[in-house]
């Protein structure tokens, strides 16, 4: 049961996608631009797949030994 | 043009008719929307959620926010990609407790968990008054939709496409309902993804590329009465911030979503749902784009919320935009069905009572109502942008939050000062909506606290509830001193087993 605790433990990475987005001063620029986006845009594009995948890594991080 | 749109909506009509005499069966409405999301698998799974999640609010209503406002429409963008980190860790804890004490809708949730009547009262309530101006937006963008075919039936009779998008519903879901199946979502989902990749690839070729958009659409909102902004500038960062937590939290509290998680296959499924539907999410950022794009072809809609059929027609050939009319449309329509219905057997289950030989029944009337007050909405016509519906309903959905997280984590808060903090904060977001709209000019102390006012509504909502808890607990030591000690309740006795692993 104890190991169950410490495999949560992993989820608290899934709070890198709240503090990325909800700290807008970070992003709200327009350059560097990629393939004409602003970064205010692209920044924002690249944290889906981003945050996808940290999902994906807590949920296999947290289903070892399952 | 219309002739493509009438055979898109009736092969879609088609689909469902079939398949909903192949899968038919006698349970009752509720379950049997749960029954779907365990008798397939993760494919359709993923098409049945993501299916009720984009909807007009997607095709329509965040286009019209960027083309009217620019930066800060994407808000939308930030509130999909977060909705599922938080679904990801919160839900499958929900689901367990669901499943063990056979709770389908989150007011059975509240009413074991608290076993407080009143507070399951409140949280059906939220559920369902925020399901309506969200069905509002659906049949406004369906509105929007059908008008760009032009003049159907005279060009006197304006009111026609309003009318029509009320008709649909109320016949999909008379002869459907949800037995409504998979089949549709899957079908619909193939029809918006065509939509989005043409429009994404198809109209910035045209238009000159994506930097030449986003420059043109900078220009164009620098000079319009009222600015609008490429980039987000600092005084717009709080209620960007805002308004992306505000629905990210919200999103999966309205009846349709919560039912939604709650019937999946198991907590597992859940969990890899959230991984792929973010693939929904990347969809929903290159729609929003769509509102520069008709920035950057000269659209000058009369009404921004109409600007993404226009640009349809102006960069389609006639029968692809008949082909999108009528996804658009779909779009709307079969989310909008499910929502009425699972909000209306949330009021035959937990604010009527129903019996389950009147359940059925009462909900028919129920959803009936429920449509009509969505249509009342639409018809007051004080609203610029159509998304302010969804934001209105998730005002009052997100003062349901505190009871149904605290009651999963820690049971610090009794049921009456959730209570208090629910009428604090459901009055006072309202009060804050009628007086200035979703986004709530505050200042405090020189401050700019300009946000989302469910935000400010929910802050209100846990203030009052914990100084509730904090005042009353004297109180409650006196009474209980002469009283016999209350039998708890299963809930609790159960949720605490569990709460041990």
């Amino acid at each position: 049961m104890e190991r169950t605790g410490a495999r949560r433990r992993w989820n608290w990475l899934l709070l890198l996608p709240f503090a990325g987005l909800l700290w807008v001063p970070l992003y709200a620029r327009q350059t560097p631009e990629l393939f004409g986006f602003p970064f205010f845009y692209w920044y924002q594009f690249a944290w889906v797949i981003v945050s996808a995948a940290l999902t994906g890594l807590v949920y296999r991080l947290t289903s070892r030994g399952e | 043009m219309l002739a493509v749109f009438l055979s898109c909506i009736a092969l879609v009509a088609a689909v469902g008719f079939l398949s909903s005499r192949w899968w038919r069966s006698d349970v009752t409405a509720l379950e049997e929307w749960g029954l779907a999301g365990r008798q397939f698998g993760a494919v359709i799974t993923w098409c049945l959620i993501g299916g009720d999640f984009y909807t007009a609010y997607t095709l329509i209503a965040v286009p019209a926010l960027v083309f009217g406002v620019g930066a800060s429409g994407f808000f939308a963008l930030v509130y999909t990609i977060l909705v599922y980190p938080f679904v990801f860790v919160v839900m499958p804890r929900l689901w367990t407790v669901a499943q063990r004490d056979g709770y389908i809708t989150l007011a059975d949730f509240v009413r074991g968990c608290y076993n407080n009547r009143w507070l399951a009262l409140a949280v059906a309530l939220s559920g369902i008054a925020a399901t309506v101006p969200y069905i509002a937006l659906q049949l406004a963008g369906m509105q929007v939709a059908m008008a760009a075919l032009g003049p159907v039936f005279g060009a006197h009779a304006s009111g026609w496409p309003l009318v029509a998008a009320f008709a649909l519903l109320a016949a999909y879901d008379f002869s459907s309902g949800l037995r409504a199946p998979a089949s549709i979502a899957v079908v619909k989902d193939v029809m918006i993804y065509t939509l989005v990749i043409a429009a994404a690839v198809w109209i910035p070729m045209r238009l000159g590329g994506y930097g030449h958009i986003f420059s043109a659409a900078a220009r164009s909102l620098a000079v319009r009465p009222v600015p609008g902004f490429l980039i987000l500038p600092p005084k717009q960062y709080l209620s960007f911030a805002t308004l992306a937590l505000g629905s990210a939290l919200a999103a999966f509290l309205y009846p349709h979503m919560a039912t939604s998680v709650l019937s999946a296959r198991s907590a597992r499924t859940i969990q890899r749902n959230a991984i792929v539907l973010p693939a929904y999410t990347l969809l929903l950022g290159l729609v929003a784009l769509l509102g520069y794009m008709a920035i950057a072809a000269g659209l000058h809609p009369a009404n921004a919320n109409d600007v993404v059929p226009q640009l349809i027609v102006r960069m389609f050939g006639p029968h692809f935009a008949g082909f999108c009319l009528a996804t658009i449309v779909i779009g709307g329509l079969v989310p909008a069905a499910i929502m009425a219905i699972a909000a209306a057997s949330l009021f035959a289950r937990n604010v009527y009572h129903a019996s389950p030989a009147q359940e059925a029944r009462v909900a028919k009337w129920a959803s009936l109502l429920i449509k009509l007050a969505a249509l009342a909405f639409v018809l007051s016509g004080r609203i610029t942008y159509i998304i302010n519906f969804q934001l209105l309903g998730g005002i009052w959905i997100l003062q349901t939050l505190p009871a149904i997280v605290f009651g999963l984590y820690r049971r610090r808060l009794a049921a009456p000062a959730l209570l208090a903090g629910w009428v604090a904060g459901t009055v006072v977001g309202t009060l804050m909506a009628i007086a200035r709209g979703s986004v709530y000019p505050l200042h405090i102390a020189g401050l700019d606290l300009t946000a989302y006012a469910a935000i400010d509504a929910l802050v209100v909502n846990l203030v009052i509830a914990t100084a509730c808890q904090l005042f009353s607990r004297p109180l409650a030591r006196i009474q209980d001193g002469g009283q016999q000690p209350r039998q708890p309740s299963s809930g609790q006795i159960k949720l605490a087993v569990n709460d041990s692993h």
